[in-house]
């Protein structure tokens, strides 16, 4: 059986990936994307210990966050076009309005 | 009987609260009769309580009434509490009934001023404090009645505080005292470090059963009598009573003749053990008192304005008192502060008649003959010149001449002569402002001379009355060539002096040589006088003239004012100048600002991390946690 | 065969995300995301989680990422994002990516020795998860229902077109 550091190593991959991903990307929905990203490496451990631990507590958590990132997903799209709406632009460098 | 001592100063204190809250609102002639009543209620209290008091066996003097229990700290306490014994009485018996005099007189004198209102408030409260000093049974209480009229000193000294040298008179007068208090307050301080108590009774006990070493007595002494000197104006905290003129004439007549100038000497009378048991310290009173005596006299020569004249009489005056008191005969110091306070604050209000009578004329130069326009003004003022002169019969003569026998009969045979000296130039210098007031050429002003009219009857008639007791007031001290034990006066005092060894005697011969010597002084003043300015008034001239430098020096005051400026307060403001600029702005102002400008400067930097992009916030977001969890890990 | 297909699908997965940094087009993007779903989808498979195996990819690579794209559409912007071209905010990210890695390698390291153990039954069945997840996470799992209803009506709230006077 493949060892359970293998996976968490992946997992640790994907994170920084993300975040890299998130610092590199300009545009808003590409950034949110990368976000989803980060989260789904958090699926990948829990899962991944829940088979380690033998309990499948981790895949409850699993369900719940999925449904949650759903949830997220749907309010902060809808607060994007608002923004395009209201900016014509989905850069992320025009959003300053608070800056200082 | 006597219990009700403690309304005394009460009366004109709740007198001066109504008048504070509501004088604007009431009328002028309720104000006029409330101020006075008070006063005059205090006085027949007084009346009562002198009655109750000569009933009362000397070993219950002193009479205390604690009111209310104020300072405990530790072993230390003073209270609110109230005396009455014999010293006390007669302080408070003066100050009320010369107080109602002039308070009659200036609801004539002050009716057209347009502060009418506030005039009888500070009146009514420096006789509240006044009352409160002399009926103090400690110290501490005494002090507050002390800053209490130096307070009053000042708020009607400066009553037209438009004028300006009005304002800065009643400064000076204010901050000379505080330099006096300060000496005063040391005093007192060593007085509760090394006798724990501030009562009065405490105090003569201790001090009397030797509690204290010789050196701490002087010390303690000569400190009291600093303060002595700023309040009583001697030298050398002297030169705020000229400039005190500036006030209007019953405040002059009240505070700067009768009452508050003699605090001082009130404070060496109660104090009186601790000069008695120190030899140098009640020398050095004898001394000031007899060189300002002169110093002061000599300055009065020459001055031009009515009330300066009678200001340096004033502090010559109560340098006779401070003799009295330095050669032991404190009795003989408290009837010269008793008789003084009648013919002095006649004099003020008389010559404030005068200044009324010719639209507020104060210089002597400019008057002249006037004795045909004012002939009760004249009468009263001349009552009172002749009682100030020690001429025999009047009460001048018998204070002073009670003074200068117990100096002469204590050894002090300089300051006995130094007193000489100046009962003539007493006498010269009161009938040289008689002659040029009332006598000779008129040398009114025109306009003047059209409105000259004799003062009202609520001024003159106070007048009379002064007039009257300066005449018979000195009848209750009689001298001892009079016949023995008449001398009520000083008996009555007895039981307030500690008594360390007997009092000096002379024989009748030489008692009787003394006081032929001071008439004949007296009466050779008023005949230079005379000559002066009578039979050859070119003589002032002609003196002038050969010695000018002379009359330079007594004119300008011997530039006394102009040394204090030089060596001490110009001084003292350039210092605090450089003060100011360099510490004050730079540092105290220099830190404030800068706090407030180093918080705006700090807000600056950190204002630039608020860029409002997402990706700066997460970025330090992520830096934290990077941080956390190395920490975790590591 | 285990460690082939777990090879196979996790480099598929980190290429696609690597790819996804690359390009430029957000409509490619999404894409690329979608295949890494996938292959998160198949390793949880491997992992004995059929069941939320299916659900990532019914509801985060289907419903999610649809959503996404209707989004992009939407928008439709012509333009192209080129990525970040400052080179401050390269290296700082880079920066921080490696050291967050080897943060994460070192948490890990008490795990290095550990054996994937574990029941070789099945664990991750509907069954079973339905019976924790109606007794032990009765809570959240109602919780859950309302947030969505409230996440629902707050989409819609937020993204209507308004029809009044203000555009």
């Amino acid at each position: 059986m493949i060892p359970l550091s293998y996976y968490l190593v992946l997992s640790a991959l994907l994170f920084v990936l993300g975040t890299i991903a998130f610092f590199i990307k300009k545009d808003l929905i590409t950034q949110f994307l990368a976000i989803e990203v980060m989260l789904s490496a958090g699926n990948l451990v829990f899962i991944a210990f829940a088979k380690a631990m033998g309990t499948i507590d981790g895949q409850i958590i699993v369900f719940f966050i999925i449904t949650v990132a759903a949830a997220e997903a749907a309010v902060g799209l809808a607060i994007i076009l608002l923004v395009y709406r209201k900016k014509k632009s989905i850069r992320s460098e025009d959003m300053n309005i608070m800056k200082g | 009987m006597t219990d009700i001592f403690w309304l005394i100063p009460f009366i004109p204190g709740l007198s001066t609260f109504i008048l504070a809250v509501f004088g604007n609102k009431l009328p002028k002639k309720y104000i006029s009769f409330q101020a006075c009543t008070a006063v005059f209620a205090s006085f027949v209290i007084s009346v009562i309580s002198f009655i109750g008091l000569r009933q009362t066996p000397h070993e219950a003097y002193p009479l205390v009434k604690k009111l209310l229990s104020w300072i405990h700290v530790g072993n230390f306490q003073a209270d609110l509490a109230l005396q009455f014994d014999p010293l006390t009485a007669v302080m408070t018996l003066v100050v009320t009934l010369v107080g109602f005099l002039i308070h009659v007189y200036s609801v004539g004198y002050m009716s057209e001023d347009k502060s009418y209102a506030r005039f009888f408030t500070e009146m009514n409260l420096f006789t509240f404090s006044m009352l409160i000093l002399v009926m103090a049974s400690n110290l501490v209480l005494m002090f507050v009645g002390w800053e209490g009229v130096g307070l009053c000193s000042y708020l009607l000294i400066g009553f037209w505080y438009e004028k300006h040298s009005a304002a800065n008179a009643g400064n000076k007068a204010f901050i000379v005292n505080r330099i006096g208090d300060a000496g005063f307050l040391l005093g007192i301080l060593f007085i509760i470090i090394n006798i724990g108590s501030t009562e009065f009774a405490a105090i003569s006990e201790a001090v009397g059963n030797g509690a204290l070493s010789q050196s701490m007595i002087t010390l303690i002494a000569i400190l009291l009598f600093v303060g002595a000197t700023g309040k009583s104006a001697q030298i050398p905290l002297y030169v705020w009573l000229p400039d005190a003129m500036e006030g209007p004439t019953p405040v002059s007549a009240l505070i700067h003749a009768a009452t508050m100038v003699t605090a001082g000497v009130y404070m060496v009378a109660r104090m009186n053990v601790f000069y008695t048991l120190s030899h140098s310290a009640a020398n050095i009173v004898a001394l000031i008192g007899a060189i300002t005596a002169i110093f002061a006299a000599t300055m009065a020569l020459t001055q031009n304005d009515i009330k300066r004249v009678l200001a340096y009489s004033t502090i010559s005056q109560i340098g006779y008192m401070f003799i009295g008191c330095g050669v032991g005969a404190y009795a003989a110091g408290m009837f010269h502060l008793y008789t003084h306070a009648f013919f002095k604050s006649l004099l003020f209000l008389a010559a404030g008649s005068v200044m009324h009578a010719l639209s507020g004329e104060l210089n002597m130069q400019k008057m002249g003959g006037l004795r045909k326009y004012l002939p009760h003004t004249y009468l009263t003022f001349l009552i009172g010149a002749i009682a100030i002169s020690g001429v025999p019969f009047l009460s001048g003569f018998f204070s002073k001449d009670a003074i200068l026998t117990s100096a002469f009969a204590n050894g002090q045979y300089f300051v006995w002569g130094l007193g000489l000296g100046g009962a003539i130039l007493t006498a010269f210098y009161m009938f040289r402002l008689i002659f040029l007031t009332f006598h000779g050429k008129e040398r009114l002003a025109p306009e003047v001379k059209k409105h000259v009219h004799e003062s009202p009857k609520i001024m003159t008639v106070p007048l009379m009355i002064l007039a009257f007791f300066s005449i018979i007031a000195g009848y209750i001290g009689l001298p001892v060539v009079f016949g023995k034990n008449l001398n009520w006066f000083s008996r009555f005092l007895e039981p307030v002096i500690y008594q360390a060894h007997g009092e000096a005697h002379l024989s009748l011969g030489t008692e009787w040589i003394l006081i032929l010597l001071s008439v004949a002084v007296a009466l050779f003043g008023i005949f230079m006088a005379h000559v002066f300015y009578i039979r050859k008034p070119g003589i002032p001239h002609s003196l002038v003239a050969r010695f000018p430098w002379a009359y330079k020096l007594l004119y300008n005051k011997y530039y006394v004012d102009e040394i204090y400026n030089a060596v001490v307060v110009n001084p003292m403001i350039r210092g605090s100048e450089i003060v100011y600029q360099h510490f004050d702005l730079k540092v105290i102002d220099g830190a404030v600002n800068g706090s407030a400008k180093s918080a705006g400067f700090f807000g600056r930097i950190l204002s630039t991390f608020q860029s409002g992009l997402i990706k700066d916030y997460a970025l330090i977001f992520l830096l934290g946690a990077i941080i956390l969890i190395g920490y975790l890990v590591f | 065969m285990a460690y082939f297909l777990f090879f196979a699908l996790s480099i598929i997965c980190i290429l696609s995300v690597i790819f996804m940094i690359f390009v430029k087009d957000q409509a490619y993007n999404a894409l690329f995301i979608v295949l890494a779903f996938a292959c998160l989808g198949g390793l949880f498979a491997l992992l004995d989680a059929p069941f939320i195996a299916v659900v990532q990819i019914i509801i985060y690579a289907g419903a999610i990422m649809v959503l996404f794209v209707f989004v992009i559409m939407m928008i439709n912007l012509r333009k192209e994002f080129s990525p970040e071209k400052k080179k401050l905010t390269l290296i700082l990210s880079l920066v921080i990516g490696v050291v967050l890695f080897i943060e994460f390698l070192f948490s890990v390291k008490g795990a290095f020795q550990q054996l994937s153990s574990g029941s070789t039954e099945s664990i991750g069945n509907p069954t079973s998860l339905g019976k924790l997840l109606f007794t032990k996470y009765l809570y959240p799992f109602e919780i859950t229902s309302v947030l969505i209803i409230a996440a629902m009506v707050g989409a819609i709230v937020l993204a209507k077109k308004k029809d009044k006077d203000k555009e």
